[in-house]
């Protein structure tokens, strides 16, 4: 072996805790690289394949009632390539255990015994339909696990006034219902909302609907544009009481699904982004300072007849034996921390295959922008000392200049000891090396406040909405239009203290080019329960006759306050009108219109009706109210805030919890790496000094706080520092969510957060400074003033 | 590759190593330090040159410009036909490499290595050297091959030096003060090593030491003074290391 060769092992023997911990850096970069973009490709691609898979349409629509005959019209539209009549209905079903009603949604199977051509169904249990076999049904799996319901089991429905028990023969997966939300809900709840399959003759019998669908579903013809098409069959389905056709980014389950894949997206490309472009960073610059230490031995090296290449590619083996452990203790455990967190989107995404894929070009990437950045750090050090002459490099760099520093002039020294004197000169002379220090520290600290901020940022979000915007125990969602006094009916239920009215009135927005499909709240202006927020937090006021938008639906429309915006009520009247946006609230949740109800009234061109109704009612008697709302014909659905709260909760907690950890631990060995090897830089670049002192008759004491002195002054300088980066990280993440229509992410960092990177922080650095003093106390002065270094 | 044949001014013997006009002059701020301040110095083939002079007259520097360690401010230099004054980076580091054995003032042994290591770093990249163990026994160190550098004397870790300078077998070797840690007996006995290498290789030789005496076994004396050469003399009778007085 070549005598480099041995001194490359002999370095990395001596070097061996800071090459692990720089390795344990680069680990944690593509770690949290790969971990979690290989769960954000692997869900991306699984949608995509179920969705090409299970033949999922691209345009739906909903309708009253139309004539199978015009199928044949319709399949022929420009665009289409393939139509599927269906039947839906909502139902209410009647679950043991559960007081609050449960809404249940019926879509018909084509009657032949032959399975759906579009949105196809995956059977996980159990059997198919069979033609003329009254009443059996296929059920959804996550209402079939929720309830534990296996073939052979019974649920009791509300269908069209009368009790049928719906007799499950099948557990099912649908493209449809990935994500199964209740109507009006924004959560998915699998035990309050069940999805059926039946057979298509039996269901049309039970609703009178022989003969004729209320749903569509549409295939589009390859080329053709969704817009297209569903103008199209708006036109078509006038006369037979279209909704409104839309895409399928529109349908609810895709939205959500995607809008999950788009949120993890932000946690899991920037987030880790920011980490392994930290991590890189961090590399580079302790690389740099621990091949600086070696700037004599490189200079003599060269004066000995290495070439600049030899010396070079000496270093990068360094780098490279660092960079290579990193890189596969950081792809080993991305692999295995990615398969873990898959595991628990599996039980959150119902595809019927989860396949984890971990694509070579994204570790490729990790790796590279790794090793690139730690090569860089080392041959700038390197370049630094074959710059200069070998007889110049071999003597110790020189301080830049030998002026008295401002410091010094005004007597500032005067209070330090010489040693404390020493480092004073030292880091007032080369403030870039303690600033760039304290820079990594810095970003060790953002890193973990970025790692950690979604919780706060959730948190905060969910005590605004439910503390601020919603107020009310329960929110009742009828089947129609009722008149306002209805709610005396509700009022008159024991234990119900007060009610407000609501009316949700689907609308099109439409400014200039723009159009966006949403809903109108109408809201009582005198009401306490349903309010609105402005930017600042303050309820805004609802009188007049405008509209208030949220600030993203004014940001998707291009408008602002004062502007106009047509409203195209989606009803079968299609009433068509003008509105001006007097007000933009602050909106976390949801991209809606508000406007003063009387003022909607008279908007749409009808008297004051109302859609629904907010409840504050008495805990004690909360069963009682279940129980009667139940039994109202025209109550579709009742939302009790207390229970969405806490799915919402658990919805966002089950990715967080596992995401922050895993983050956490990152960040957390990202910052011990860094601050112990800066204290281990500081200690070769000064051990020389520092036992010329103790052999002056310095004790050990003095020289250990001549350079914790140091080490805490960058420390002090960094944290401050970090808080500032942190909250910029954060701010610069919840921007890259924004894209969401389901709700957006406030940039929130909680003290907590901030405490916990500071500590963390702290306690990495303390336990490095006990590490140094410990080898301060081993010091070896003779060998020291031997060698010449 | 910017070594330049140029013809070298002058009459026979033509001289290995050949400087006109040299001047070194270090800047530090406001104040300017002349190291060298215009040095015409030649080293014939095969000569043995001993350097004298006080400490800070620039005999270091002057060393180092010759051995392609440091580039000087003015004035031009010569390895034979080839002009090193202008000579880019590479060049110096095959002139280094090719043609000088160096020991530095300060050792400069890498610690991580032991002595025959720090020997084999040279040896690794020379043509025809001697193997670091027949180098380290002729400075005496052949018991001591597997020592890391502080595990050695001041002394013996400038005979790992020396070691390293003579294992390529150089053309030129060039010594900074090869006895100055050393007792009278291990003194000589490294000189001899140094005359012997001069003696049967031909190896031109330059040493720099306070020790006048030591010059007695030279070929010329040069002593410097500020920076400049102030005086020469060339011994009609050159002593062997043995003879001398310390
Ligand atoms: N890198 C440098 N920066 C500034 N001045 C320098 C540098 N190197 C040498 N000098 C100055 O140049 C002059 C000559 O130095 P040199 O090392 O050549 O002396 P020397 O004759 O070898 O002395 P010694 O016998 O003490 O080794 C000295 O005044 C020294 O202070
Ligand atoms: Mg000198």
């Amino acid at each position: 072996m070549r005598a480099l060769e041995r001194k490359l092992l002999r370095d990395l023997s001596r070097l061996k805790g800071q090459g692990f911990t720089i390795a344990l850096v680069v680990a944690a970069g593509i770690a949290a690289y790969v971990s979690t973009l290989s769960v954000y490709r692997s869900l991306s691609e699984s949608q995509r394949a179920y969705y090409e898979r299970s033949r999922f349409a691209d345009v739906f629509v909903r309708l009253e009632r139309a004539p199978d005959a015009l199928l044949e019209r319709l399949e022929v539209l420009p665009g289409v390539a393939e139509v599927e009549a269906r039947q839906v209905e909502d139902v209410t079903l009647d679950m043991p255990g559960l007081p609050e009603p449960v809404v249940g949604r019926i879509l018909s199977v084509p009657g032949s015994g032959a399975p759906p051509r579009l949105n196809q169904l995956h059977l996980r249990r159990g059997r198919w339909v069979e033609p003329g076999r009254a009443n059996e049904v296929l059920v959804n799996e996550g209402f079939a696990k929720a309830h534990r319901l296996e073939p052979g089991d019974t649920v009791m429905a509300l269908v069209n006034g009368r009790r049928v028990a719906l007799r499950v023969v099948g557990v099912v997966l649908s493209p449809e219902y990935i994500f199964a939300l209740a109507p009006g809900s924004l959560f998915d709840d699998d035990r309050r909302f069940g999805i059926f399959w039946m057979d298509r003759d039996t269901l049309a019998s039970a609703f009178r609907m022989e003969g004729a669908f209320n749903d569509l579903v549409v295939r589009l013809a390859p080329g053709a544009r969704a817009e297209d098409v569903v103008a199209a069959l708006d036109r078509e389905l006038v006369p037979y009481g279209g909704f409104g056709a839309y895409p399928r980014a529109r349908q609810t389950s895709d939205r959500f699904v995607s809008n999950e894949i788009v949120q993890l997206r932000a946690n899991a490309t920037i987030v880790p982004l920011i980490f392994l472009g930290v991590a890189a960073f961090l590399v580079n610059v302790v690389l740099s300072r621990v091949v600086g230490t070696q700037r004599e031995q490189i200079a003599a090296l060269k004066a000995l007849g290495y070439s600049n290449g030899a010396l070079a590619a000496h270093y990068l083996e360094l780098v490279g034996v660092v960079v290579g452990l990193g890189s596969l203790l950081g792809v080993a455990l991305g692999a295995w921390m990615g398969r873990a967190l898959l595991g628990v989107y599996m039980d959150v995404f119902r595809f019927p295959l989860l396949a984890y894929r971990l694509d070579a070009g994204m570790v490729a990437g990790a790796v590279l922008v790794s090793a690139v950045s730690a090569s860089v750090g080392a041959l700038a050090a390197v370049r630094q000392t074959v710059r200069l002459p070998p007889a110049e490099a071999m003597r110790p760099a020189a301080p830049p200049s030998y002026r008295p520093t401002p410091l010094e002039r005004v007597g500032f020294h005067a209070l330090f000891s010489q040693g404390g004197r020493m480092v004073l000169r030292d880091l007032e002379r080369r403030p870039w090396r303690l600033l760039l220090t304290s820079l990594g520290i810095a970003l060790a600290v953002a890193i973990l406040i970025v790692g950690r901020f979604s919780g706060d940022a959730l948190r905060y979000l969910m005590d605004v909405q439910y503390g601020q915007v919603q107020r009310e125990d329960l929110a009742v969602a009828f089947t129609k239009s009722v008149p306002d006094r209805a709610r005396r009916e509700l009022e008159m239920i024991p234990g119900v203290r007060h009610t407000e009215p609501m009316r949700v009135v689907p609308v099109r927005l439409v400014a200039g080019p723009r159009r966006y499909e949403t809903a109108i709240q109408g809201l009582p202006p005198e009401g306490g329960l349903r309010r609105v927020m402005d930017t600042e937090g303050r309820p805004v006021p609802l009188r007049g006759e405008g509209l208030l938008l949220g600030t993203e639906l004014a940001r998707r429309l291009g408008v602002g306050l004062g502007d106009a915006v047509r409203v195209e009520v989606l009803d079968a009247g299609r009433t068509v009108r003008d509105a001006r946006v007097t007000g933009l609230v602050e909106e976390w949740l949801g991209t809606s219109a508000y406007m003063d109800l009387t003022e909607l009234a008279r908007l749409v061109g009808d008297d004051r009706v109302i859609t629904g109704a907010t409840l504050v009612v008495d805990r004690a008697q909360q069963d009682g109210v279940y129980a009667r709302l139940k039994a109202l014909p025209w109550v579709a659905s009742v939302t009790r805030a207390d229970l969405a709260k806490e799915l919402f909760r658990e919805q966002s907690e089950r990715f967080l919890t596992v995401l922050t950890f895993i983050l956490g631990a990152f960040a957390s060995a990202i910052a011990v790496g860094i601050v112990y090897n800066n204290a281990r830089v500081a200690l070769a670049v000064r051990s020389r000094d520092l036992a010329t002192l103790r052999v002056l008759g310095f004790t050990r004491r003095e020289i250990s706080l001549v350079l914790l002195g140091e080490m805490a002054v960058g420390l002090l300088l960094a944290l401050p520092l970090g808080m500032v980066l942190g909250k910029l990280f954060a701010e610069w993440v919840a921007r890259a969510a924004v894209d969401s229509e389901l709700y957006r992410i406030p940039a929130i960092v909680a003290p907590p957060t901030y405490a916990t990177a500071v500590l963390v922080v702290l306690v990495a650095g303390i336990l490095s400074a006990l590490l140094v003093r410990r080898r301060l106390d081993h010091l070896d002065l003779i060998g020291v003033l031997k060698t010449r270094e | 590759m910017d070594v330049v044949a140029t013809p070298m001014p002058g009459n026979a013997p033509r001289p290995v190593l050949a400087t006109e006009g040299l001047t070194k002059v270090y800047r530090m701020g406001e104040v300017d330090v002349h190291a060298l301040r215009g040095v015409d110095f030649q080293l014939a083939e095969g000569e043995f040159v001993v350097l004298l002079g006080a400490s800070g007259s620039g005999k270091s520097t002057l060393l180092n410009i010759l051995g392609g360690l440091d580039v000087p401010t003015s004035g031009r230099v010569f390895y034979r036909e080839q002009e090193l004054t202008h000579a880019d980076e590479r060049a110096l580091t095959r002139y280094r490499r090719e043609h000088v054995g160096f020991v530095f003032q300060f050792y400069n042994l890498i610690p991580s290595l032991t002595a025959r290591e720090n020997v084999a770093l040279v040896t690794d990249i020379s043509p025809n050297p001697l193997a670091p163990e027949e180098a380290l026994s002729l400075v005496g160190l052949g018991t001591r091959l597997d020592h890391f550098p502080s595990q050695l004397s001041g002394g013996e870790q400038q005979r790992v030096a020396l070691a390293r300078a003579i294992a390529r077998r150089p053309d030129i070797l060039l010594c900074d003060e090869p006895t100055g840690a050393l007792d009278a007996k291990t003194g000589t006995a490294v000189l001899e090593v140094i005359a012997r290498i001069n003696r049967e290789l031909g190896t031109t030789t330059a040493v720099i030491t306070h020790n006048a005496p030591i010059a007695q076994m030279a070929d010329r004396v040069v002593t410097l003074a500020d920076g400049r050469i102030a005086g020469e003399h060339r011994n009609t009778e050159k002593k062997a290391p043995g003879e001398l007085s310390w």
